[in-house]
C-alpha cells in the first residue's frame, strides 16, 4: 500500500511552566486510509492532549510538540500562519466531547457552519448555506431547514452532537478527531452517534482517531485500538486482538475491570491503585506500580515497544505470549 | 427525642420493606417569557415502590428522567408536592412517625461530584467526623470513628486523615464520600451515580468496596446509574423510569432476561456489544428523549415506541403486574389484554399464565 494518511514517530508533549508536565511520551501511530483507530485511556492517560497536538491546538510557548506528524506527506509541525488554518478544519478537524461548550452560544448553527466553509474556499452565501444544510441533512437531524436557524441551546444534546460533526465534517476533512464525542449522551442515543460516525466514516473515506474511555463504544466503531497510559502507548492491535487476547497486563485489567452479566455476585478484578502524577512520573514502566506481575525490570527500565504481526507492545513481561 | 447513641434497632423483621414510597410527585415550575410562570417540569409523576431490607434497588433511565430527582426527594433534600414515604413502618415526618432528624441519620446518600460534595476546606478526617459532632458524640469519639472509617474504606489514616479534597484523587474523595456517609451508621444508602465520574479500573474497586460493606453492615442501596452494567452487576431489583414515571420495575434477572417493556428492550439493545464481530447493526429507537416540560399524551414513550399504535396515544398504561411474574411489573398497553392494543397477548393466555403461577 502507499503512505499511510497519518503517520506520528515518537511524538512527545511537554507542558512547560511553573512545574514540567511530560503528558506524551514518544507515541507513534500510522493510520492508513479510511481507517479508525480508537485510542482508549483513562483520565491524564495523555490521549485527549494527543488530539490536541495533533491539531495545533497548544500554544507554542507552553506547550512543546517534539516528533514528527505527517499528515498525507505534509509535516504537520512546521506548519505556519495561512497554511495552519488551512490545515486546522481543511485537512484535520475535531469533534469535541461538549458540543454545548463548543459551539459559539451567540450564532446559530446554519451561520457557525456556513462561516467555517467560507473560511476555507471561496464560495457565496448562498452555496455555503445550501452546502451547510446538505450537512445538516447529512447528520440525520430532523427538520434540517428549520435547525439551521436554531441557536445552540435550542438543540437537544444528540442533535447538538449532530451539528457538531456537520460542522467538522463541511470541509471534508481528510482525518477526523473524535474526542470522547459520547461520553456525554445517553446510551441510547450514544448507539446513534456511533452508528452516524461509522456510516460518515465509509462515505466520505475518512480515517478517524476515535478517542474515548470505554471499551464497549471504541469496539463499536475501530479497526484497530491503542491502549494510552500515562502518556505512552501500551499495547496497538485488531480490535479483535485486544478485546480477545490483551498481551498488556493494565489492557487485561481494563478488560476485567468492565462490569457485565458475567461477574455478576462475585468481586471484580479491579486493578489496584490509581495512575500515576504525571509531574512526577514512576521510573521503568509507569504502570509496574499497579502491576501484580511487575518484577525489578519493570521498576526500573521504561520498556520499548516491540512490533509483531501487526500489534504493538510495551511490556517487559506480556500476557498470553504462547497463545499469540 | 432520642439523640445520643448512633445506633438504629430494625423493627419490622425482615418481611416489612425498609423503605416505601407512595405516589411521588414534584412538578418544577418553568419561568416563560417575562417570569410569566404557567408550566411546569413534570420531574416525577407518581412514582412508588419499596426496597426491601438488606437488598439494592437500582433505578436507571435517560437524563431528565427523574432518577436523581427520585433520589433527592427520598432524602428529603427537597420537598415533594405530593406522596408520602415510610420507614421501617414510621411514616416519614409524620405525626407519630420518625422525626425528620432521625430518619436522615438512618438515610445516607453519595452523589456523583466526589468534588463538590465535600468541603474544600475541611480535611478528610475533619469532614467525617464533623456530622457524627453535629449529632452529639464527642470530639474525641467522633475522630476515633473517622479513622476506623477511612482504615474501612481503604485508606491510611495517618497518611490522608489531615488532607484536604483536592490532594486526593477522584477515586479517593469517592471513598472519602462514603466513609462519611457510613458515620451515622445509616440503614439506607442512596447512591446517586457514585461511579459514573471514575475511571473504569478505580470504579471496579469502589464497587467491590460497595458490596463488602453491604454485606458487613446489612445495608440497603438505592442505586442510581445510567450504566446498565454497573445496575446489572449491583442490584437485586430493578426500576426503569422514563419522563418521571416508573415502566417497568422486577427482579434484575427479569429486567435483563425477560423485560417487557419496549423501552427498557430498547435501553438494553443500546449497549455496546464488546465483540467486533457482532457490532449493533440498527439503532434500537431514534431521536432523543422527549422534553418533561410538555409530556406526549398517553403513554409518555409513544413517539419513540417501535410497536405503538392508537390506543398508546391516547390512553396512559398502569404500572400492572406482568402475568408470568408477580414480582414484575410494567407499564404497557401490551402487558394488558384488555387495553385494547393489537399486540397484546389474548385474555384466556394472560388468564391460564396467572393461574400456572398461583399453581
Amino acid at each position: 500500500m502507499s503512505t499511510p494518511r497519518v503517520s506520528i514517530k515518537d511524538m512527545g508533549l511537554r507542558f512547560t511552566g511553573k512545574r514540567t508536565v511530560s503528558a506524551v511520551n514518544q507515541i507513534s501511530l500510522e493510520l492508513a486510509h479510511g481507517e479508525v483507530l480508537g485510542l482508549l485511556g483513562e483520565s491524564g492517560s495523555g490521549k485527549s492532549a494527543t488530539l490536541r497536538a495533533l491539531l495545533r491546538l497548544y500554544p507554542e510557548g507552553r506547550a512543546q510538540v517534539s516528533g514528527q506528524i505527517r499528515i498525507d506527506g505534509q509535516d504537520v509541525l512546521s506548519l505556519k500562519g495561512r497554511a495552519l488554518e488551512q490545515y486546522r478544519g481543511g485537512t484535520v478537524s475535531m469533534v469535541f466531547q461538549e458540543p454545548g461548550v463548543a459551539f459559539d452560544p451567540v450564532y446559530t448553527i446554519g451561520q457557525q457552519i456556513v462561516q467555517t466553509i467560507q473560511a476555507h474556499a471561496a464560495v457565496s452565501n448562498q452555496d455555503a448555506a445550501a452546502q451547510a444544510l446538505e450537512m445538516l441533512e447529512r447528520v440525520q437531524i430532523p427538520q434540517a431547514r428549520r435547525r439551521f436557524d436554531a441557536y445552540p441551546h435550542e438543540l437537544s444534546g444528540g442533535m447538538r452532537q449532530r451539528a457538531m460533526i456537520a460542522l467538522a465534517l463541511s470541509c471534508k476533512p481528510k482525518l477526523l478527531l473524535a474526542d470522547e464525542p459520547t461520553t456525554a449522551l445517553d446510551a441510547t442515543v450514544q448507539i446513534q452517534i456511533l452508528l452516524l460516525l461509522r456510516e460518515l466514516q465509509k462515505e466520505m473515506d475518512m480515517s478517524v482517531i476515535f478517542v474515548t474511555h470505554d471499551i464497549g463504544a471504541a469496539v463499536e466503531v475501530a479497526d484497530r485500538i491503542a491502549v494510552m497510559y500515562a502518556g505512552r502507548i501500551v499495547e496497538q492491535g485488531a480490535v479483535a486482538d485486544i478485546v480477545h487476547r490483551p498481551l498488556h497486563p493494565y489492557t487485561a485489567g481494563l478488560l476485567a475491570s468492565s462490569v457485565g452479566a458475567a461477574n455478576k455476585g462475585q468481586p471484580l478484578q479491579a486493578v489496584p491503585g490509581s495512575p500515576p502524577d504525571m509531574s512526577n512520573p514512576p521510573v521503568g514502566c509507569a504502570f509496574a506500580l499497579r502491576c501484580s506481575r511487575a518484577t525489578d525490570i519493570c521498576r526500573t527500565q521504561v520498556p520499548p515497544v516491540e512490533h509483531k504481526d501487526g500489534r504493538s507492545l510495551a511490556c517487559w513481561l506480556p500476557l498470553n505470549t504462547d497463545a499469540a | 427525642m432520642n439523640t445520643s447513641p448512633l445506633i438504629h434497632q430494625d423493627r419490622g423483621g425482615p418481611k416489612q420493606a425498609l423503605l416505601e414510597v407512595r405516589d411521588l410527585k414534584k412538578y418544577f415550575p418553568v419561568r416563560g417569557s417575562f417570569g410569566a410562570a404557567g408550566k411546569f417540569v413534570h420531574a416525577v409523576d407518581g412514582v412508588s415502590f419499596a426496597v426491601a431490607k438488606g437488598q439494592t434497588l437500582g433505578i436507571v433511565g435517560e437524563s431528565g428522567c427523574g432518577k436523581s430527582t427520585t433520589a433527592r426527594l427520598v432524602a428529603k433534600l427537597m420537598a415533594p408536592d405530593s406522596g408520602s414515604m415510610v420507614f421501617d413502618g414510621d411514616g416519614v415526618d409524620e405525626f407519630r412517625g420518625i422525626a425528620l432528624k432521625d430518619f436522615r441519620r438512618n438515610l445516607q446518600m453519595v452523589f456523583q461530584d466526589s468534588f463538590a460534595s465535600l468541603n474544600p476546606r475541611l480535611t478528610v478526617a475533619q469532614t467525617i467526623a464533623f456530622g457524627p459532632q453535629v449529632h452529639g458524640m464527642s470530639a474525641k469519639d467522633a475522630e476515633r470513628l473517622a479513622r476506623d472509617l477511612l482504615m474501612r474504606v481503604g485508606m491510611e489514616p495517618d497518611q490522608f486523615g489531615a488532607r484536604y479534597p483536592h490532594e486526593l484523587s477522584g477515586g479517593q474523595r469517592q471513598r472519602v464520600n462514603i466513609a462519611r456517609a457510613l458515620a451515622f451508621d445509616p440503614r439506607l444508602l442512596i447512591l446517586d451515580e457514585a461511579v459514573a465520574a471514575l475511571d473504569k479500573s478505580v470504579q471496579a474497586q469502589v464497587l467491590n468496596l460497595l458490596q463488602e460493606l453491604k454485606a458487613e453492615r446489612q445495608l440497603t442501596y438505592l442505586f442510581i446509574s445510567h450504566d446498565l452494567h454497573v445496575v446489572h452487576y449491583l442490584s437485586d431489583q430493578v426500576m426503569v423510569m422514563y419522563l418521571g414515571q416508573i415502566v417497568e420495575i422486577g427482579p434484575v434477572e427479569r429486567i435483563y432476561g425477560h423485560a417487557m417493556h419496549p423501552y427498557t428492550q430498547a435501553l438494553l439493545s443500546a449497549v455496546p456489544s464488546m465483540d467486533p464481530a457482532h457490532r449493533t447493526m440498527s439503532s434500537p429507537i431514534s431521536g432523543d428523549p422527549p422534553n418533561p416540560i410538555d409530556p406526549p399524551a398517553g403513554c409518555r414513550f409513544h413517539d419513540r415506541c417501535p410497536k405503538a399504535q392508537a390506543i398508546c396515544q391516547s390512553q396512559a398504561p398502569r404500572l400492572m403486574v406482568v402475568a408470568t411474574d408477580p414480582a414484575h411489573q410494567v407499564a404497557c398497553h401490551l402487558n394488558d389484554p384488555h387495553a385494547g392494543h393489537g399486540n397484546a397477548p389474548s385474555v384466556e393466555y394472560a388468564a391460564t399464565a396467572l393461574n400456572e403461577v398461583s399453581a
